[in-house]
């Protein structure tokens, strides 16, 4: 499960706030937008001005940066995050079997979430667990040699 | 006729020069030196090899992403990139081996494999880098189809894109496919073109310095986008410069006018006719269709920089508003009749002499246009001094940079600016006063910019939060917004700092300057009446944050003033230049690289116009008509009796002609009832008068009072030579021909002999050597010196045989420089509770000056009309949202306008342009002016705003005015 679960929409307070925690710090973008990640489940667009202006960045500048990392989002994911890696030693032992299996059980593309909000699926590239591919990764548990019956189970114990 | 020339290679290095010191290597066997920093791509460029490449352009640095410019050094692994290798002592390199082309072969045919093949239908096609550089490496084959890509999958508008289309999945719509952005009005971005070199990204940061643009997303889903998410280019922080469209090496970034009109076959060298900066641009045409601006790179004004004005707003040279035919009536209750030039001409004459008998040789004379020639502006002014026989000329410097001539002549002993912008480069500290570069100096601002991300400081001294004080990756170290009308009390307490403190540079004032003078001014200047504590309450300038000002600028390093019409456009103007002077004597700010008193100068020529005698009171070379040895000159040269008496200053001539002793006036390329303050006085003034003669581009506001029409040619027409804030005269080329059938400079000559002159100029290159045979600054100044040099910066005589960049260099002209105390005078324009706030007026990027030019461009879809800038708190006090029309009245007048609610103005204070006739901003000006020029004080006017309904009385009845004025009969009729 992740460890915060976001009480409100995010403000304009709320961001100034998280920003102000990095006032003076060198390299203040990507700490500031993983604080937000974390506080809100995601970035919202509105924050990308606010942050350039605390910064002395552009629109532009901030929006490159963020859109560079997939992992920063720009709407909610669903209560639970799951992380099929396709990088080649997970491919080569089957992941994709693994994903076609998991998307269509839960009639999901990559990054879609299900219609209730529960969960989203999302490709990673390379969990560091190569010796024990196919490996993913269910809300912060990692899981190696996975099938699509441990991360099924794995996800309703999550749940 | 030199109409053509390109003297210089046009070759793209790849990266920047560098200036270290000089490495010799072998590139393919051929010796090559040069400075250390150096890429080995720029080496192998010099010694005549080109390494194939992508990403690179020497605009910008090197960033080494594309792997096409990969090489060979022998004693070295690998095959590193060119473009970001530096040069070393006795390096070997090899651009031709079987691995490298092999790697180059097998680049690009990725790119190739992710870009529409429809070279033949592309807008870029024959001035296509990617294409050019598929050839160079010999690319016969891509084995990567099919497979993703971004294409467009209709293959719309074009065949080869049909078979991009076979090359996709059948059936399926492509999800990477990404729209062409149209947004901006002059260049497209087609994202399916695009190679992600990152060229415009960069030349965004690095050359314009406004980060509008990056790159989203990552690996193949990479695309350039403008400012955010939901952002396109116009939405975006785009300034339209155009440095992306440059560097673009596709057609992803491509103007509008090259897919519509074809790729240039031919360009020709000439010079921007808007601001001061005067930039070299080349402009490229088929036939004498003008298919785009482009900056040139060997400019050195600009340095292949450029803004949206001159790269692309030049649609106004053949706006269908444009009157390509003269025009006469007897009065201005009638409408205009189209006539042939002889009838006009004879017309006019038949008029002036008439006046002439009646009133005298003293009741007429000329306006000459800062945005014509240097050739022409002297013909304006020989005009009234050799025909009409007075001294009655005058020029628009009088309401903009008059008092910058008077004050650095005062202290310097030259009426200019000390330096040439390549200084910037040198400068630590920028102190930038009543100026807003990146709005009225662009390209200038770009140059700033870099130095300030290279860690130099900003002092900005202005009433409003300009985008100098802040904007990405720039700050300024002090902003002091200041109250309008108080410069000279904050840049006196700059000086009681520095004086005080004991800031000052003793060494250079003992040595360059008259000591006893400055001790008297350091007597007075270190009065507490002058220290910023006393004066805070006047100038609202926090003392603190003036203080900390004063000591950066004194110790900081390379000291540079940068100023414009917030200094000059005041009661004091003259008195604040003179403060300016005294500061940079003070701190030993001049003479050298990176310091200097530098006016950014509005129009293309003001410089020049000043230079050629247009004051009344002074002949070219800014010697006073009193001299009998000056006029003796010009007597010798022009057969004539030159009259010893000073002439007429504008608002002389207008008071003269409202009292009825002035009655006929000549005005070229320039608006005074727009552009002059006090609207009303103005429009008196002209309406008694029995003959005024305008020459113009189009039927301006001025014409509406005018009797005689004279069509004017635009800068694409004629040739001559313009003359920058830097002293830098540069070469006008005739572009095509007139399309009203003559040059400015020969409707002049035609006037004047119509009046029985005998004028017998056939080129402006003769009307230049009678410049240089009688003004000692420019003896050394030819059109073949210019065509050698590219541009020369006067002073150029005998000692200066190429110029002057850096004046004062061992000594001032004047010979010691000269201290002048710099009373604070209050403006008799007080604000009091009718009018409680103060108007301060400017520019905006996108239009310039009164925008007879680029309101009829497609500029005016970024201001389509003059907005009034008050800050929130005077806002909610009237009951004002932003959006509401507003009435905004002076002693003077009153027009009304829209309202910008911002905290850009200091509560008290707000702003406004005067780009529209329709708002009329100077009808509310007033008539005080600079005590010493007469330079009106558009900078400060007592005002109240009050909600409003819509356009005043005035308003409505200076449009029916202006409609009945400009009626036109054609020629059947």
């Amino acid at each position: 499960m992740r460890q915060h679960q976001p009480t409100h929409q995010p403000t304009a307070d709320d961001i100034a706030g998280l920003i102000a925690r990095h006032a003076g710090t060198e390299g203040p973008l990507l700490p500031i937008l993983h604080d937000i990640q974390d506080a809100f489940d995601h970035v919202p667009q509105m924050a990308l001005p606010l942050i350039a202006e605390a910064l002395n960045l552009t629109v532009a500048e901030v929006h490159g940066v963020m859109s560079f990392y997939h992992d920063f989002r720009k709407a909610p994911a669903g209560r639970l995050v799951v992380k099929i890696c396709r990088a080649e030693a997970c491919q080569s032992m089957g992941a994709n079997a693994l994903s076609e299996a998991v998307l269509g059980k839960l009639g999901l593309d990559w990054g879609g979430t299900t219609r209730d909000g529960g969960v989203t699926v999302e490709p990673v590239y390379c969990l560091g667990l190569c010796a024990c591919a196919p490996a993913a990764m269910v809300g912060e548990k990692l899981i190696g040699r996975a099938s699509a019956d441990r991360l099924e189970a794995a996800m309703e114990g999550a749940a | 006729m030199k109409d053509f020339i390109i003297p210089w290679d046009e070759k793209d290095m790849g990266t920047p020069a560098k200036s270290g010191k000089p490495v010799s290597l072998s590139i393919d066997g051929i010796a090559v030196s040069v400075p250390a920093g150096t890429s080995v791509m720029r080496a192998a460029a010099e010694a005549g090899i080109t390494v194939p490449k992508l990403c690179a352009t020497d605009s910008v640095e090197a960033f080494g992403s594309c792997r096409l410019c990969v090489v060979e050094i022998e004693g070295r692994r690998g095959t590193p990139a060119s473009c970001t290798t530096p040069v070393h002592d006795g390096m070997v390199v090899h651009t031709q081996s079987s691995k490298v082309k092999k790697i180059r072969k097998g680049v690009m045919e990725l790119y190739v494999s992710d870009h529409p093949l429809d070279c033949l239908t592309c807008a870029a096609n024959g001035d296509c880098e990617l294409q050019d550089m598929a050839g160079m490496v010999g690319l016969r084959d891509v084995r990567y189809t099919p497979g993703e890509n971004h294409y467009d999958p209709s293959g719309t508008g074009a065949r080869s894109q049909a078979e991009a289309r076979l090359r996709m999945p059948e059936g399926e719509a492509n999800p990477r496919y990404i729209a062409k952005d149209t947004s901006n009005p002059y260049f497209t971005y087609d994202p399916a073109k695009c190679i992600v070199c990152s060229r415009c990204v960069r030349a965004c940061e690095e050359v314009q310095g406004t980060f509008a643009l990056t790159i989203e997303g990552r690996g193949f889903e990479s695309r350039v986008s403008a400012g955010g998410p939901q952002d396109d280019f116009l939405t975006s922080d785009c300034v339209s410069c155009g440095a992306c469209v440059q560097a673009c090496p596709t057609a992803t970034l491509q103007e509008k006018s090259v897919a519509e009109l074809g790729t240039p076959d031919r360009s020709v060298v000439t010079t921007c006719a808007y601001c001061g900066v005067g930039c070299s641009f080349k402009a490229e045409l088929n036939g004498d269709e003008l298919v785009r601006m482009v900056p040139w790179k060997h400019g050195k004004a600009n340095r292949g920089h450029s803004c949206v004005k001159g790269r692309f707003a030049y649609g106004y040279a053949s706006h269908p508003d444009r009157i390509m035919k003269p025009m006469i009536r007897d009065s201005i209750d009638e409408p205009w009749r189209q006539v042939e030039w002889a009838e006009a001409l004879a017309f006019a004459a038949t008029r002036l002499k008439g006046i002439r008998e009646q009133y005298g040789r003293r009741s007429m004379g000329v306006i000459t246009s800062s945005r014509c020639t240097n050739e022409e502006t002297y013909l304006v002014q020989k005009l009234t001094r050799a025909v009409f026989l007075n001294n009655n000329t005058d020029t628009c410097a009088r309401v903009c940079h008059s008092p910058t001539g008077y004050g650095l002549g005062q202290t310097f002993g030259t009426s200019a600016g000390t330096q040439d912008f390549d200084s910037v480069e040198k400068v630590d500290v920028a102190l930038v006063i009543g100026a807003n570069p990146t709005d009225g100096h662009p390209v200038f601002a770009s140059r700033l910019k870099k130095r300030l991300r290279q860690g130099a400081k900003l002092i900005v001294i202005d009433p409003r939060r300009i985008d100098m004080v802040k904007s990405a990756h720039i700050e300024a170290a002090h902003h002091l917004p200041l109250t309008p009308g108080t410069n000279v009390a904050v840049v006196t307490a700059l000086g009681h700092v520095i004086v005080t403190e004991g800031l000052y540079d003793e060494a250079f004032i003992r040595e360059r300057c008259d000591w006893d003078e400055f001790q008297a001014f350091a007597e007075f200047v270190s009065d507490k009446r002058h220290a910023p504590e006393s004066t805070a309450l006047l100038t609202g300038v926090n003392a603190q944050e003036l203080r900390a000002a004063a000591r950066l600028f004194a110790k900081g390093g390379n000291g540079a003033i940068y100023y414009g019409l917030g200094v000059t456009e005041h009661s004091q103007g003259s008195t604040t230049v003179m403060a300016l002077a005294n500061l940079a004597m003070m701190t030993g700010n001049i003479g050298r690289d990176g310091v200097g008193v530098n006016p950014l100068r509005g129009q293309n020529n003001v410089q020049g116009s000043c230079d050629m005698g247009s004051f009344p009171h002074e002949l070219p070379g800014y010697r006073h008509v009193k001299g009998p040895e000056v006029r003796k000159i010009f007597e010798d040269a022009w057969g004539v009796s030159i009259d010893p008496e000073p002439g007429l200053r504008i608002p002389n001539m207008l008071d003269a002609a409202v009292e009825g002793t002035f009655k006929a006036l000549y005005c070229q390329g320039e608006d005074i009832l727009q552009s002059d303050p006090d609207t009303h006085h103005v429009a008196a003034g002209l309406k008694a008068m029995e003959c005024v003669i305008v020459h113009d581009l189009f039927l301006n506001e001025t014409a509406n009072y005018a009797h005689v029409f004279l069509p004017g040619s635009s800068f694409l027409e004629k040739n001559g030579t313009f003359t920058n804030a830097e002293r830098r005269i540069n070469k006008v080329r005739k572009v095509m021909a007139p399309k009203n059938g003559y040059e400015d400079w020969e409707v002049t000559q035609m006037l004047a002999n119509a009046m029985g002159a005998g004028w017998a100029y056939t080129h402006p290159e003769q009307i230049m050597a009678e410049i240089a045979a009688t003004t000692p600054s420019f003896a050394g100044v030819t059109y073949d010196r210019l065509d050698e040099l590219g541009s020369i910066q006067w002073p150029c005589n005998e000692e200066h045989p190429e110029g002057t960049p850096l004046m004062h260099v061992d000594g001032f002209v004047r010979g010691k420089g000269r201290f002048i105390v710099t009373e604070y005078v209050a403006t008799d324009e007080k604000t009091g509770p009718r009018f409680p706030l103060l108007l301060t007026t400017g520019r905006i990027l996108s239009q310039y000056n009164v925008g007879a030019q680029t309101r009829r461009t497609e500029n005016s879809v970024w201001h389509d009309q003059d907005e009034l800038e008050l800050h929130p708190h005077d806002a909610e006090n009237r009951g004002l949202k932003d959006g509401d029309w507003v009435r905004l009245a002076s002693r003077t007048g009153e027009t009304t306008l829209r309202a910008k609610v911002t905290d850009r103005v200091s509560p008290g204070v707000v702003y406004t342009t005067f780009h529209h006739p329709d708002t009329q901003a100077n009808v509310v000006t007033t008539d005080f002016s600079d005590w010493a020029t007469n330079c009106p004080e558009y900078k400060v006017t007592a005002v109240q705003v009050t909600p409003s309904n819509g356009p005043t009385d005035w308003q409505e009845d200076y449009n029916a005015q202006a409609a009945q004025a400009r009626r036109i009969l054609s020629a059947a009729e």
